[in-house]
């Protein structure tokens, strides 16, 4: 017997290497399009496409977070965009303080949405905000919290299925009013914008810009191996064990709640950083971010990416988000949530596996055609969950 | 302790079958007037047996004779509404305790359906098994160490899967799937195995390995429960029978003795 299969699989496969090289490459290149280009050349990128392509990339890692929970433990959140919105609010904190007297109203502590409305204190829950390395630890705390708690409760209860899917969109829409609300002092609808500076740096300014932009690849680039990292520890195949067959799981020895919890929060706090990169780069955060059509659009993408692939979610992220962008600003615009619905039953019934997923299949099948004798197609889960 | 320890086995001598008395500090496993009810329905009827260390005891009886919410009861995934279950010489209530601390005592079982993780590789299968480590952060720096290899090898053995560790569980035969779980067991390396129903849709030969196969596991020191309706593959155990039939114990014996028995012929074998 080959000892092949007896070694752990690699860190980064041939397709997270392919994977983390286009990160390098867009990091790379992007920048140096930008900046070393003139404005009418051909390759020119101008500097609302670099945050553009940063959006999407703090959309791949929200996915990739997403992916962590369905695609590994088959858990379906559809409140994930409550742990992003979370992120991007603690990051809007931070950004708001940083105003200081130059809002229109002047107050040197005050935001202007708490001067319009008489307040004259700073509330208690706003304060350390003007320091970033509170804010940055408040981003990772915020959903990652909120996430304990609430997996505490429901993991424990053992609400699986489509119970705790809908648990998860109650949560994010029980955000969505409470942050709407303008005495809960965040803004209300109107959320927090108008943004000034990032450390003392314009947030306008194409540098800045560049540098989030590199940041977020940096953070998914990151985001993606601690991924790996996970999925591929013994820690990671009793994930698995528990999206397969969870009673034998608890029939083993495990407690699996308590692994669903440490996945869980993992991954809310990889969807707070992708909401504090986005935040900076779009330049405002309000309630909408909480809506339950977000975290489900988030499932749409990692469907159409690969489930239970990592580079699958982030690609389908990327490739849905383009469509959006392209299809959202012509003749088409009106039709865009028709296209998403029907890319979503379309990729439902005739790729099952999403694009990753499907190329895994194609690939293993090929290479068993070739020589390897019983090489068996790759393990993605199915698609009905 | 002193309160348990009057609680002796109270069994009728089910027509002389020559069921031995056992108190509850000998046996492994205790089982005394255990009943269960659903929806009105008994499923277990003040049902009383008990497992000796090293035992090996195949339990019969036809469908809704309430074997599968007896092994529900000692693996706690069901309360019992009354009665008393008892493991290591009376020294733990199981009724207490839920699946995962019962598994961490020592109880193994081996579902009627076999459930393996398909989409992890059967080593996989068997490095979540093996005893050891069980809490969730630890497990993320784990290291397989080399006596957990040995170990995982010497399973193969003994399953005789061991050209089929690459392979994935989902990608197993049915018997080889039954086999599988069987030695994911093992490798809990629990003191008593509930094994529901091992050879249901298995060919003769593929039943007479599982025969042997859990008279192996048993002479390595474990104790095992099996369920199971095949009367070759009981005969094949060459180990005491009971007889469940409406939640409790009807018969108790050698295959032959239970057989001949004529309340068990009229309730089950009587066709």
């Amino acid at each position: 017997m080959s000892t092949s299969d007896t070694r752990q699989p690699a860190l980064l496969t041939t397709s997270g290497l392919v994977f983390l090289g286009v990160l390098v490459a867009a990091a790379v290149l992007v920048p140096v399009l930008n900046l070393a280009t003139a404005p009418d050349s051909p390759v020119h990128v101008p500097t609302y496409v670099v945050s553009l392509l940063g959006k999407y990339l703090t959309y791949a890692l929200l996915a990739l977070s997403v992916d962590l929970i369905w695609g590994y433990v088959g858990i379906l959140s559809l409140g994930h965009g409550a742990f992003f919105a979370l992120g991007g609010y603690a990051m809007g904190m931070y950004l708001m303080r940083q105003i200081g007297p130059r809002g229109v109203y002047g107050d040197p502590v005050l935001p202007d949405f708490m001067v319009f409305l008489n307040w004259k204190e700073l509330p208690w829950f706003w304060y350390g905000f003007d320091l970033f390395p509170f804010a940055a630890i408040m981003v990772l705390l915020a959903p990652g919290i909120l996430a304990l708690v609430f997996g505490w409760f429901a993991f424990r209860s053992r609400v699986t299925g489509v119970y705790l899917s809908i648990i998860t969109q109650a949560m994010t829409f029980a955000l969505l009013l409470a942050f709407f609300r303008n005495d809960m002092g965040f803004g209300g609808n109107n959320g927090l914008t108008d943004f000034k500076d990032i450390l003392g740096f314009n947030i306008q300014a194409d540098g800045t810009r560049i540098v989030l932009f590199v940041l977020s690849a940096v953070a998914l680039g990151l985001g993606y191996v601690l991924c790996r990292f996970l999925v591929r520890s013994h820690f990671g195949k009793v994930l698995v064990a528990i999206r397969d067959a969870e009673t034998r799981v608890r029939f083993t020895g495990y407690r699996a709640e308590n692994y669903k919890l440490v996945a869980f929060v993992v991954s809310a706090m990889l969807a707070g950083i992708a909401g504090a990169l986005y935040v900076p780069q779009v330049g405002i955060i309000n309630p909408s971010e909480f809506s339950p059509a977000n975290s489900i659009e988030i499932i749409v993408w990692v469907a159409v990416g690969g489930r239970g692939t990592l580079v699958g979610a982030a690609l389908g992220a990327v490739l849905v988000n383009y469509a959006k962008t392209y299809f959202t600003s012509g003749l088409l615009a009106p039709y865009w949530l028709f296209m998403l619905g029907g890319l979503f039953v379309a990729v439902t019934l005739f790729l099952p596996k999403g694009i990753v997923g499907t190329f895994y299949d194609w690939r293993a099948r090929r290479r068993a055609s070739d020589d390897i004798p019983g090489a068996e197609p790759a393990a993605t889960p199915k698609p009905a969950e | 302790m002193s309160d348990t320890e009057t609680l002796v086995r109270d069994i009728e001598p089910d027509d002389g079958l020559g069921a031995a008395k056992k108190t509850l500090t000998e046996a492994l496993l205790y089982l005394n007037a255990v009943t269960v009810t659903f929806d009105g329905f008994r499923a277990l009827n003040e049902l009383s047996f008990t497992i000796d260390p090293g035992e090996m005891r195949a339990i019969i009886g036809p469908n809704g004779a309430g074997k599968t919410t007896m092994m529900d009861v000692i693996t706690g995934k069901t309360r019992p509404d009354k009665g008393d279950v008892f493991f290591n010489g009376g020294t733990t209530d199981l009724t207490r305790l839920d699946e995962t601390e019962i598994v961490t005592l020592g109880i193994g079982r081996k579902f009627q359906k076999p459930t393996v993780f398909e989409s992890h590789t059967v080593l996989d299968n068997l490095r979540l098994a093996l005893k050891g480590q069980r809490s969730a952060l630890p497990n993320i720096f784990r290291r397989e160490t080399a006596a957990e290899r040995e170990r995982i090898d010497a399973i193969f053995e003994t399953i005789k899967l061991t050209e089929h560790r690459g392979r994935l569980g989902g990608a197993l035969s049915h018997g080889q799937k039954q086999w599988l779980e069987i030695g994911m067991l093992l490798a809990q390396d629990p003191k008593l195995l509930l094994v529901d129903e091992p050879v249901a849709g298995m060919t003769d030969a593929e039943t007479a390995q599982t025969a042997e196969l859990l008279r192996e596991i048993n002479a390595s020191g474990h104790s095992v429960v099996v369920v199971e309706h095949d009367m070759t593959f009981v005969r094949d155990l060459g180990v005491r029978v009971m007889c469940l039939h409406e939640g409790s114990v009807l018969a108790e014996g050698t295959l032959d003795q239970v057989s001949a028995n004529e309340r068990v012929i009229e309730v089950y074998l009587g066709r």
